[in-house]
Formats: structure tokens, C-alpha cells, sequence
């Protein structure tokens, strides 16, 4: 490990590092504004100069990486002279609009320039001004106060794998736009936001809502997809803000997808503040005791066969395992969390897990994508496999339908054929995988969500070890979950018991009068249609699908509003946490199912968040390991026949995939921008 | 970026057979894989086939041709000045007006030039013959006060002799480039001081 | 003064057959083969036996930039010749370029050889539309001839030479934004290191050359470095062409011994400064990047690297700017500003905000439109660029104007003050 001096004080760090990390090691604060420790290094903002000793100049900390012997001072007179002087020079043509910039307070430029920047301004000539650019729906932009410093291009073009940002001209003229200022075509678009240090890039949904310092802030996950990505939740009073990513190396580094972030919006819209009953065919407000008295009178005295629970995707596991619980003692074995139909079930955990995990998959040298577009699916897993390209010249083959990926992608075919196909080594693919270092499958809810779905599996599985894709010490074989509930689910056992009836049975069930009474726990994604006459219990946060065809509406809590446990796709243990009142009478979901258990006279019996938590642990020890990713043990599972039919792909829409987002203004610009271009494209506005 | 109005009238492009052999060439000067260190010189040739300036069309059209990013390619289109964003008249004039051009007179060619064009600086001329603009140094400053008229040097210039080729090219004719003095290159008027002894020694 | 027989450009003015031809006659690609099958480490010995330094304007020794260059390994090796002259004053590289483009494709041939590269790219400024015709035509010429390509010159050595055009930046004259611009990409420098010896043009071992470093090396190589060594002074050897523009009778390119007195060089080949030279106010005597130096210090002024360095100037790129006593100096200097922040590439922040900066206040001082105490802000904010940019490009942009406030600050404040006494007594009229 190469030595050097750092202000006098000698240190020893990793070979490999740069002057400005062996600085931060040191304990120095070096200012920067370009460089970002997940981007390459740009070395243009010139604010981390140091002093290298034999160098006749002040050297870019951030581009010198360190030698064995270096002698570097960042508290000598010519460093603090040439920051003053960077500083001065980055403020000369910045509009110092800060009190009407919503940067204002978590400004990178506003916090350096108190410490390096003269109290008044030598620049006697005019401003420059630089025309504002059109980014798309998030991004607001507000170009003269632009330092150029190129993090956003570096973004769009390295991690988003959009090459559309660039700097234009030369020179003082310098611009950074969008090609022809198009939308940034990019599920991620919005951590530009976050990497800008000025506010040249700010949020369009969010101009001039608050300033930083009156938010409360909560730390939490984010249940938009599976990712399970950290985020923090701003909020003032009641009402959620915006949303953040919060750091998390393992699952999401820094960024945050564009749902996750703006979809928040959606929690003002279209909200269940309060009971409804329908009485003469339509729903009327109505008090939790008449709402639990509607359910007592019509579940009383029917048989537990005759009833059924279909969990959502985006529940927490405590209101799934008190619902559960409550099902389990009214006699009801018909419960399901697969709304979708994924034929995935309990029995062996890494059936159903992306055994890689997430970070993992930055190591792999092949994949094969099987019914999942996880550039739509997963922005935050697609990013790993776009590094795994970049890094490693990642090989991916794609069964099902063709896919733009920000990578370059080999299409295979449309089905089961082709994957059995590579699975018996009658497709060349099987040769990249099997002479991969690490290779991988990772297999959506595409190929899963189908009557012959437990044969994909298999078939799948069968690939996974044909090709040695899972060995000692590697697990290549995954699935790709959309739905941020669903393992939590399967892990605590929210499918059918003994005889039961599965999703597609409790519908056809609800059809036919074998089914009298459904429970649907934020389950939206089924038409109104499959009810028949029964009778339909809602409990959710938004006026969607699923309580449009209710009987009795309980109001509960979105994920922003009570504390909830998560599994993500990878099986890692995740907490939520409430950064706000449920809305209106609304309440937080286990303690609904506890209260109408009582009603029911089936008492599910707990007492606070504790004792679900406790039993959670009972009913799977996963659950006590928040935060982690325990291996699952590999054995047998899936088989039977496919059958012919292509892979569809799970997502239509990746704007809008939930109650949450469905309400959503912003997801619904979104989906005017970009979704719905593709098919506007052929018309005449292209 | 504001488009020009006039890509308007460029709703599509591709190389005429001559530079699409042209280009080729140009692509395979560069190793296997590095076909985008041809974007110069491509944007040169579409440029060129345009009539001066570079419609988006043609920028789009190179960046497919180079399996580039559109944003690239334009990033390059605006980069360097000898790229044109906006048509240009039939002759692009450029006036040095960098140091050793201005000791030696470029002021007054400026003036010679807009009187004789009938343009403003940066402007076109009503019948499109002339485009005029200023320029930095152009490298030909032994033989200053110099233009840059197309793909020619205009050297040694004086107004008089300036307005003569401003004429010239008016009247549709092809005036004599390079220096208006008589040299040939950057040798010293009134006799060689050096490199006299092997005239002729062959 | 220097013999016509020292001198390596004997067709500077074009007086004779551009192409192989004549070329041919004048000695070039005579025996090249012997040239080229030295060994790298003779050509080495050789150049560094000459004290050769790079005739582009940094004046790094080529020999020992030539050993930076690694054995003959996996990844293939590169020259790239700058012919993307750009510095205002600087026209020598285009003579070169079209009257004697076969000194530099044999010198293109020895220098690969020198470095283990089998390739060069020749970038040649996109205005030299003519000269890259000449060039271009020269390349096919050698092609037929068997002087590139495989087994050029039949000396067993394969070398490939292609012409790169650029589009109009100086900055590309910076030696990684030109391996940038050659890429297909903005010319906008990049960090060093790595340097380009180790990753250059396409990730790959590259050296960077100027038009006429490389268009010396055959005849060093055939004369011998002792030869060249034995011209000009110690460390600053050999000869240069120097490039005399702006108030002088003769205006030329001339090809003289390093160190030459600058009177020597303008009154010899100039034909003197115009009026004499006791009309001279200024010259800048390397290019626009190094600081003017007022008419007394250039009274003695030796012209070479270590000579001009001692008056805080620089010998650049020989190109040597003449200004008699009618010039406006702080104008003279103000248009180079203006060259400076119009050719900023705008990557690095001192040089995109520091250059307009300048060029905006010392379009004020041309007018003496400034507070005395501004010429000081003005030095401190050109102490602010230089030093701290990524290129040399805010350097260069710094230099004039520190050098016009050193000599001739008592004529900015001239006017200023005059503009004041003058402001004062006229009444303000509407503007």
C-alpha cells in the first residue's frame, strides 16, 4: 500500500486511489463540484486543487492518482488562493438568484462559496444568460446558473446508458442540453437532479414547493418496483413532498428511479380517506363500525371454503400476515399474493429470489433475460447489468419480446421453445454461458405469470445448472419480481393452504357462487369483472381498480404513512417507515385486521407493531434479519410441460404500474412524454 | 439550440454516390471500431453537398452512418467553427481579424468587404453570392492582411486589390488566390535573403 | 547567418516542384531505407545528440520524448504529426506543409521508426484546405512509390501515413485535444496523467509531434546530430524558421540559426521595421501566447528558448510580431483576449469564465472605459487562469496581457485618466 504525506501527517492507503480519496482518508474536506465518486472523472470544475510537492502547479486532486512518496499540503496560502479564485470565476456568470433557486439551502455551490468565496463581487461586466432547455416532465432547468461541470452528461451517458445530454458549443458559450431538447429518455432521468451542485437541474413537480429546512425527513423504502431501493421521505405537515434516494451500496448506491421518486404525487390524488358501504348499489361513506358491521353481517355463518384473501403488491408484510392469520381462523385456505398468477410458491426459497442479488450482478459476464424487461422492471438492477456490460463486456440474450436496454443485447426467440432450446445446448447461447465466469438468468414474471409458468421454472433451473450457472459459491439463477410485496409474501406463506384455491381458482370461484366473500388487501391489478356476486371487502389507499367493484371500502395506509416490513427481489429484509398521517380516517393496515378480527369475533390477538413483528419471526426467521440477504438453499422445484406461447412482458407501461402511480399527475405526464411517443412517433408529430 | 429556420426545407439526407465512396475512404483510415474518428471529415462532406452549412438532417444522417449518438455528433457539429449551423451565401468570407491581420490592415478590408457585399457582419447578401463573417487567425500571417473566401486564401490583400476579387467573384469569375502582391509563398518581397545559393544547383 | 547549405526547408518559399519530384532532388527520401533501419535507440542517440526540442512552442526535448515510448507490444503505436497551426502569428508549418510536404512525410517514416509505431495520422488545421490537397496528393505519391505502406522505402518497415483535417480550433493544438478531435470527439483536452506515450490516440502508445520537430529529423539523422548541435547555442540548437509578420517592410518566413539576434532576424529578411527601427514599439516575439517585450529590451534580444525565457517571454513557436510605434498596444493585446475566450474550449472553469472576463475588461481598458485600480484586478485575475486550467490554453491567455501591463502600464493608465479629464469636461451626451 503506497505511503504519502498529506499535510504533514503520513498515511497508508489502497493503491489505485486518488489524491482527493487519500485526502478524505486523511480527514481533509477537499471541495469539488464535477467530480462524483459513481462518475468518471471530468477535472474541469478545478475546485479540488492541492499542492503536490516537485509539481510547478496546483494539481486536480480528483484526476492525480496517488504515487508512493507524494507529498501533498491542501492548507497552504496557494491552495486557499487558487479555490478563492476557481470560486470566483464559477460565481462571475452565476446569477446568485438564491432566493428564488429551489436549490436554495442544499446548494453545492452556495455551501463552497461560504467558504470560499469573497463577500462581493469584482465582476463589472454583464451576466451571461443562457436560454432555459426543455428535459421532459421532471426536469426543470434554469441554464445560466450552470457551472458546466458535466455531471449530468456523464449520468445520462454512463450509468443511464441514454447518450441524449451534451455540451454544445465551446467556450463561455457552452451549453448543456438535450439533443434538440428532447425528454430525457431515461427511467432514471431524475438523479440528474440530485448529481447537479447548482440549480441549473431542478425538479419540475416539485419548483417552489418547499424549502429543505421545512421538511421532515424519514428514512424508508421505496415499494414501486422490487427493488427495494432506500429512499427518504420529505414531508411537511402531512403531505409528502418528494422523495429521495437515500444511499444503500447493495441495493440501489445513490440513485432512485423516476417512479419511485415522482410517483408521490399519486399520494394526494384519488385517496380512501375514510369507510365506504355499498348500500342500494353504490358506495356510501360510512364509519369504521359500520363498514366492520357490513363485513360482520355478511361473513357471519359462512364457511371458511366460501371465503378468500388476495394480497396486493405493494403490501407490507405485517398487514399480510395479520390478514393471514385472521383468514387462517375463519377457516379460509384460499389466499393468494400472485394477483399476477406467477406460479411461484414457498417451498424453496431460492425459487424465488434473485439469488445474485443485486449488487452481485455487476460481476457477471452473461446473461440470459427470460420473459423480464428489467430496464422497465427494475431500473436499479438494469444499471448493474449496463456496469457488468461496461466492466466485464457483458454478453445478454433475451427470450422473449426485443428489448432496448442501454446495452447490447442478442435476441433468441420469443418462448419456451428457445429456452429449452438453450437448456438442452441445442442454441449456441448455452456455449456464452457455459463459458461464462459468471453467468446468470434472470427470469420475469413474464415467463412466470402463465398457466405453464411452474415448467418455465424448471426449465429454467434445469438451464441455471446445465450451464453451471449455479455452483458452490454462485448462485446465478434469479427472479425478477415487479411487485414490491411479493416476497415478503411467499415468505410468510400467503398462498393457498391445503385444498385451497389460488388466484385464478378464487376468481373463477367468485364466478360460479362457490366463492360468497373477497378480501382484497390493495390487490388492484384484477378487473371488476372476475368478481361475480361476491362479496368484496376492500382494504387499500387509492380509489383503484380494486375498490371500484367493493362492497365495503376500509381506508388504509400507503407505504409513506405506516411502519412496514419489505422484502425485496434479492430477499433482503427491509423496513418502511411512516413519514406521515394516514389520510383522514384512513389507518395503518394490520392494526384494520386486528380491529374487524375483534369485530369478527376471530381476535387475531396482537397488540402493537412489536408482537406482528415478533410473529412475522415465528412464521419465517428471515424476517429477523433486516437488512440482509441470507443465501437460500438450492434444491429442487418447478417441472412440467410448456407450452408454446411467447413471453409477454409483465409491464406495459413503466410510468404507471400501481394505485399510487396510476394516480399520479406527474407519472401521467410521464407517460404522455415518453410511453405513449413511441406510438405517436409513426404519427404526425414525429 | 435554436434550429435555423431553414432546416425546414431539409427533411432528409444522404451522400451522393461520389461522397458516399468518399466517406468509406475516410472511415477506413481509422483501426477497425474507431469509425467515429470519421465524423469530421463526414461532417465536412455533408456540409459541403449542402451548400455550406449543416442541416440537422445531415447531422443525424452522420451519426447513423457512424452508429453514434445523435448528441455526439452535434456536440462536434458545434464544437469547431468551420461547421455551419445556418446556410451561408455562395461565397463564405472570412475576414482574419486576429492581431497580425489587424497591424496590417484587416479593418479597412472589413470595410472594403460589407461596402462591396452589401452585407452586415455575419450577414448574407440579398442575392446569396455573399456570406461575410470575422474570424480569428487563419495561419497565414507573413501574408497578412488575409481572407478566407470558401476553401481559398485571398493573401497580401489591400482594399483596392480586395474589392478587385470581391468584384471578380461577383461577376461569376474565379479570381487568382493566394497573395495579391505577386509572391508566391512567404518569401520576402524584393529578393530572396536566404536560400539563394541553390537556386537552380541541382 | 545561417548558409544556405544548413538549411533543412529548401523549398520554404516554393520556388521549386512541391511533389516527389522535386522533392527528389532536394535530397529527400534519398536512401531512406539506411534511415530507417538504425535502430530505435541510434535515432534516439541521435536526436537527443542534436538537442532538438520541439519546434511547436513548448519546446520539450525530442529525443527524450521519443524514449518515452514503449517496446513494440500488443496494443500498436502511434505518431501524430500537429499540423494544426493555429498560434496567431504562425505560418510555418503551412509552408511546410505545401511546398515541402515530402520532408515531412520522410520525417513521418525515421520518427515512427524512432518510436515503434507503423502508423501516423498527420492533423492538419481545417482552414490549410489547400495545403492538405498538397499533403494528401504527397501521401498518394509516396504510396506509389513505395515510400509507405509495406516494406516502405523497401527497408522492411511498414508505415502507414493518413491526413486528418481538423474543423476549425485552436485548442486542437493542444496535443490531447487533438488526440481527442482525432477520436471523433470535442477537442477538449484531457488530464494528464495518463500521458499520451503511455494512453493516447485510441487508447493506444502515442507521440505527438509538431509539423516541423518531425521535418527536421531525416536531415539530423543524415547529417548527424553533432551537426545540428553545432548550430545555435547550447540547449537551444539547430535551426528554426521563424515566422516575422506585422510592421516590418518584407514580411516572410525564414529559416535562421537558433539564438539569431531579433534585430538580426528583422532587418536581414524583414527588411527592417517599418520607419526604422527606432519606430519599433513592440514585438511579440513567439507566438501570441508569450508576454510582448518593449522596443528596449529587443535592441539586444537573442531568439531562442532559454534567451527570451530570462526577459519572462518565450521563443513558442519563432513566430515573431512586429508593432512600430502607430500601434495601438493595449488593442493589439485586446484582439488576442478576444482570440483566447473565442477559442476557450470552456471545459475548465478559470479558463470558460476567466478569458471573457479579461477580453471584457481590457476591451474597456482599449477605451480607457476603467478604474486605474482595475489594471490590478485585471493582473490578479490573470495570476487566477494561469496555472490552474487543464491546458496551457489559460496560460496563454494570461501571458499577453501579463506582459502588456509590465511594459506599458503607464499607457493604460494614460487613458484612463485621459478618458476621465475628458468625460469631465464634455457634457454627458444621450447616448
Amino acid at each position: 500500500m503506497p505511503k504519502l504525506t498529506i499535510d504533514g501527517t503520513e498515511i497508508e492507503v489502497d493503491a489505485g486511489l486518488t489524491v482527493l480519496q487519500a485526502c478524505e482518508l486523511a480527514g481533509k474536506e477537499i471541495p469539488r463540484f464535477c467530480y462524483h465518486e459513481r462518475l468518471s472523472i471530468a477535472g474541469n470544475c478545478r475546485m479540488c486543487l492541492v499542492e503536490m510537492e516537485r509539481a510547478p502547479k496546483p494539481i486536480a486532486s480528483c484526476a492525480m492518482p496517488i504515487g508512493e512518496g507524494m507529498v501533498i499540503r491542501t492548507d497552504t496560502d496557494t491552495v486557499k488562493k487558487a479555490r478563492n479564485g476557481v470560486m470566483e470565476f464559477l460565481l462571475i456568470n452565476h446569477p446568485l438568484d438564491c432566493p428564488i433557486c429551489d436549490q436554495g439551502g442544499e446548494c453545492d455551490l452556495q455551501d463552497q462559496a461560504m467558504a470560499y468565496g469573497f463577500d462581493r463581487s469584482r465582476y463589472q461586466e454583464n451576466k451571461r444568460a443562457v436560454e432555459d432547455k426543455h428535459m421532459g416532465p421532471l426536469i426543470k432547468t434554469i441554464m445560466t446558473r450552470c457551472i458546466h461541470c458535466t455531471r449530468c452528461v456523464r449520468f445520462a451517458t454512463e450509468v443511464a446508458g441514454v447518450p441524449e445530454l451534451g455540451l454544445l458549443g465551446r467556450g463561455e458559450k457552452a451549453e448543456i442540453t438535450t439533443y434538440l431538447e428532447k425528454s430525457l429518455d431515461s427511467e432514471l432521468s431524475a438523479n440528474v437532479i440530485d448529481l447537479c451542485p447548482v440549480g441549473a437541474l431542478t425538479s419540475k413537480p416539485y419548483a417552489f414547493v418547499a424549502r429543505p429546512w421545512e421538511l421532515s425527513k424519514t428514512e424508508s423504502v421505496d415499494v414501486l418496483d422490487a427493488v427495494g431501493s432506500a429512499i427518504r421521505v420529505d414531508a411537511r405537515g402531512t403531505e409528502v413532498l418528494r422523495i429521495l434516494p437515500r444511499l444503500n451500496e447493495p441495493v440501489n448506491e445513490e440513485w432512485l428511479s423516476d417512479k419511485g421518486r415522482y410517483a408521490c404525487d399519486g399520494l394526494r390524488r384519488q385517496r380512501l380517506d375514510r369507510p365506504y358501504v355499498r348500500r342500494d348499489g353504490k358506495l356510501q361513506p360510512a364509519s369504521w363500525d359500520e363498514a366492520f358491521a357490513a363485513i360482520r353481517d355478511r361473513v357471519q355463518g359462512v364457511q371458511g371454503s366460501r371465503i378468500a384473501a388476495i394480497a396486493g403488491d405493494q403490501c407490507d408484510a405485517e398487514s399480510m400476515l395479520a390478514l393471514k392469520e385472521l383468514m387462517t381462523r375463519l377457516g379460509s385456505p384460499n389466499v393468494d399474493c400472485r394477483q399476477d398468477g406467477a406460479k411461484l410458491n414457498p417451498a424453496v426459497r431460492a425459487s424465488y429470489l434473485l439469488n445474485s442479488t443485486i449488487a452481485g450482478l455487476e460481476d457477471i459476464d452473461a446473461v440470459l433475460l427470460v420473459g423480464t424487461n428489467p430496464r422497465w422492471e427494475a431500473p436499479l438492477v438494469n444499471t448493474r447489468l449496463r456496469k457488468a456490460w461496461l466492466h466485464n463486456g457483458l454478453r445478454a440474450g433475451i427470450i422473449g419480446q426485443q428489448l432496448d436496454l442501454t446495452y447490447p443485447a442478442e435476441y433468441l426467440g420469443a418462448g419456451p421453445d428457445t429456452l429449452t432450446a438453450v437448456a438442452r445446448s441445442a442454441h449456441p447461447f448455452a456455449d456464452t454461458l457455459r463459458q461464462a465466469d459468471k453467468a446468470a438468468i434472470i427470469v420475469g414474471m413474464g415467463a412466470l405469470a402463465r398457466p405453464d409458468g411452474e415448467a418455465v421454472l424448471g426449465t429454467a433451473r434445469d438451464l441455471a445448472q446445465a450451464v453451471g450457472a449455479v455452483r458452490q459459491d454462485w448462485n446465478g439463477f434469479n427472479i425478477l419480481h415487479t411487485a414490491a410485496a411479493r416476497v415478503g409474501a411467499l415468505d410468510l406463506g400467503f398462498v393457498p393452504g391445503p385444498s385451497g384455491r389460488d388466484t385464478a381458482q378464487i376468481l373463477s370461484g367468485a364466478s360460479n357462487g362457490e366463492i360468497d366473500v373477497v378480501y382484497l388487501l390493495g390487490a388492484d391489478e384484477i378487473h371488476h369483472s372476475h368478481f361475480g356476486k361476491a362479496f368484496v371487502i376492500y382494504q387499500g389507499h387509492h380509489g383503484d381498480a380494486g375498490a371500484h367493484r367493493a362492497d365495503v371500502i376500509l381506508p388504509g395506509a400507503a407505504y409513506t404513512e405506516k411502519n412496514g416490513t419489505y422484502v425485496n427481489t434479492e430477499g433482503r429484509v427491509q423496513l418502511g417507515r411512516r413519514a406521515a398521517q394516514p389520510v383522514g380516517d384512513a389507518r395503518e393496515d394490520w392494526t384494520i385486521i386486528r380491529a374487524l378480527s375483534d369485530v369478527l369475533g376471530q381476535s387475531i390477538g396482537f397488540a402493537s407493531l412489536a408482537d406482528v413483528r415478533k410473529r412475522l419471526v415465528e412464521v419465517n426467521p428471515v424476517f429477523d434479519e433486516v437488512g440482509e440477504v441470507t443465501g437460500a438453499e438450492w434444491t429442487d422445484f418447478g417441472g412440467g410441460q410448456v407450452t408454446d406461447a411467447p413471453f409477454e412482458l409483465p409491464i406495459a407501461n413503466y410510468y404507471q404500474t400501481d394505485p399510487i402511480s396510476r394516480a399520479s399527475e406527474t407519472m401521467a405526464a410521464c407517460t404522455r412524454d415518453f410511453a405513449q411517443a413511441d406510438t405517436a412517433r409513426t404519427g404526425t408529430d414525429g | 439550440m435554436n434550429l435555423h429556420p431553414a432546416n425546414a426545407e431539409w427533411t432528409e439526407f444522404e451522400f451522393s454516390a461520389e461522397n458516399l465512396e468518399k466517406a468509406k475512404g475516410y472511415v477506413a483510415r481509422y483501426p477497425e471500431g474507431r469509425q467515429q474518428s470519421a465524423v469530421m471529415p463526414l461532417l465536412d462532406l455533408a456540409q459541403r453537398q449542402c451548400g455550406g452549412w449543416l442541416p440537422n438532417v445531415a447531422v443525424e444522417y452522420v451519426a447513423s452512418f457512424l452508429g453514434m449518438p445523435k448528441i455526439r455528433v452535434l456536440e462536434v457539429a458545434t464544437f469547431y467553427s468551420m461547421y455551419n449551423q445556418a446556410p451561408v451565401g455562395k461565397n463564405f468570407v472570412q475576414l482574419c481579424r486576429t492581431t497580425p491581420c489587424w497591424l496590417r490592415g484587416s479593418n479597412a478590408l472589413r470595410d472594403t468587404c460589407l461596402r462591396e457585399t452589401g452585407c452586415e457582419l455575419g450577414g448574407t447578401s440579398a442575392d446569396g453570392l455573399f456570406t461575410v463573417v470575422e474570424v480569428e487567425c487563419l495561419g497565414a500571417c507573413c501574408n497578412a492582411p488575409m481572407v478566407q473566401i470558401n476553401d481559398d486564401f485571398y493573401e497580401d490583400l489591400t482594399p483596392e486589390s480586395f474589392a478587385n476579387v470581391l468584384q471578380a467573384l461577383k461577376r461569376g469569375e474565379q479570381p487568382k488566390t493566394g497573395s495579391q502582391a505577386g509572391r508566391v509563398g512567404s518569401e520576402p518581397v524584393g529578393g530572396l535573403t536566404s536560400l539563394t545559393q541553390l537556386e537552380g544547383a541541382d | 547567418m545561417l548558409k544556405d547549405q544548413d538549411r533543412i526547408f529548401l523549398n520554404l518559399y516554393g520556388q521549386d516542384d512541391w511533389r516527389l519530384a522535386g522533392a527528389r532532388r532536394r535530397g529527400i527520401w534519398d536512401n531512406t531505407a539506411q534511415l530507417i533501419q538504425m535502430s530505435r535507440e541510434d535515432i534516439v542517440a541521435a536526436i537527443k545528440e542534436s538537442g532538438l526540442r520541439g519546434r511547436g512552442g513548448a519546446g520539450f526535448p525530442t529525443g527524450l520524448k521519443w524514449s518515452f515510448m514503449p517496446p513494440e507490444g500488443e496494443r500498436p503505436s502511434y505518431l501524430v504529426v500537429n499540423a494544426d497551426e493555429s498560434e496567431p502569428g504562425t505560418c510555418k508549418d503551412r509552408e511546410i506543409l505545401r511546398y515541402d510536404p515530402h520532408v515531412l512525410l520522410e520525417g513521418c517514416v525515421v520518427a515512427g521508426r524512432a518510436m515503434g509505431a507503423h502508423t501516423a495520422y498527420i492533423y492538419i488545421r481545417g482552414e490549410f484546405y489547400q495545403e492538405s490537397e498538397h499533403l494528401e496528393a504527397a501521401v498518394a505519391e509516396a504510396y506509389d512509390a513505395g515510400l509507405l505502406g509495406k516494406n516502405a522505402c523497401g527497408s522492411g518497415w511498414d508505415f502507414d501515413i493518413y491526413v486528418h483535417r481538423g474543423a476549425g480550433a485552436y485548442i486542437c493544438g493542444e496535443e490531447t485535444a487533438l488526440l481527442e478531435s482525432l477520436e471523433g470527439k470535442k477537442g477538449q483536452p484531457r488530464l494528464k496523467p495518463p500521458f499520451p506515450a503511455a494512453v493516447g490516440v485510441f487508447g493506444c502508445p502515442t507521440t505527438v509531434n509538431n509539423v516541423e520537430t518531425i521535418a527536421v529529423a531525416p536531415t539530423i539523422l543524415r547529417r548527424g546530430g553533432s551537426w545540428f548541435a553545432g548550430l545555435g547555442r547550447p540547449n537551444n540548437t539547430g535551426t528554426k524558421v521563424f515566422c516575422i509578420s506585422g510592421h516590418v517592410n518584407n514580411p516572410c518566413n525564414v529559416e535562421e540559426e537558433m539564438g539569431i539576434p531579433l534585430r538580426e532576424l528583422i532587418e536581414k529578411h524583414a527588411g527592417g521595421v517599418r520607419g526604422g527601427w527606432d519606430n519599433l514599439l513592440a514585438v511579440i516575439p513567439g507566438g501570441s501566447s508569450v508576454p510582448v517585450l518593449p522596443k528596449q529590451i529587443c535592441d539586444e534580444q537573442l531568439m531562442d528558448f532559454d534567451s527570451l525565457r530570462e526577459v519572462k517571454s518565450g521563443l513558442g513557436t519563432a513566430a515573431v510580431i512586429v508593432m512600430d510605434k502607430s500601434t495601438d498596444i493595449v488593442e493589439a493585446i485586446a484582439r488576442l483576449s478576444h482570440f483566447y475566450m473565442h477559442e476557450s474550449c470552456g471545459q475548465c472553469t478559470p479558463c470558460r469564465e476567466g478569458t471573457g472576463w479579461m477580453y471584457r475588461v481590457m476591451q474597456r481598458m482599449v477605451r480607457g472605459d476603467a478604474e486605474v485600480e482595475e489594471i490590478d484586478l485585471l493582473e490578479q485575475v490573470t495570476y487566477q487562469v494561469e496555472g490552474h486550467t487543464i491546458c496551457a490554453l489559460g496560460d496563454a491567455a494570461a501571458w499577453p496581457i501579463q506582459g502588456l501591463i509590465r511594459h506599458f502600464r503607464p499607457e493604460i493608465e494614460r487613458r484612463i485618466l485621459d478618458r476621465k479629464t475628458h468625460s469631465v469636461s464634455t457634457p454627458m451626451a444621450a447616448e
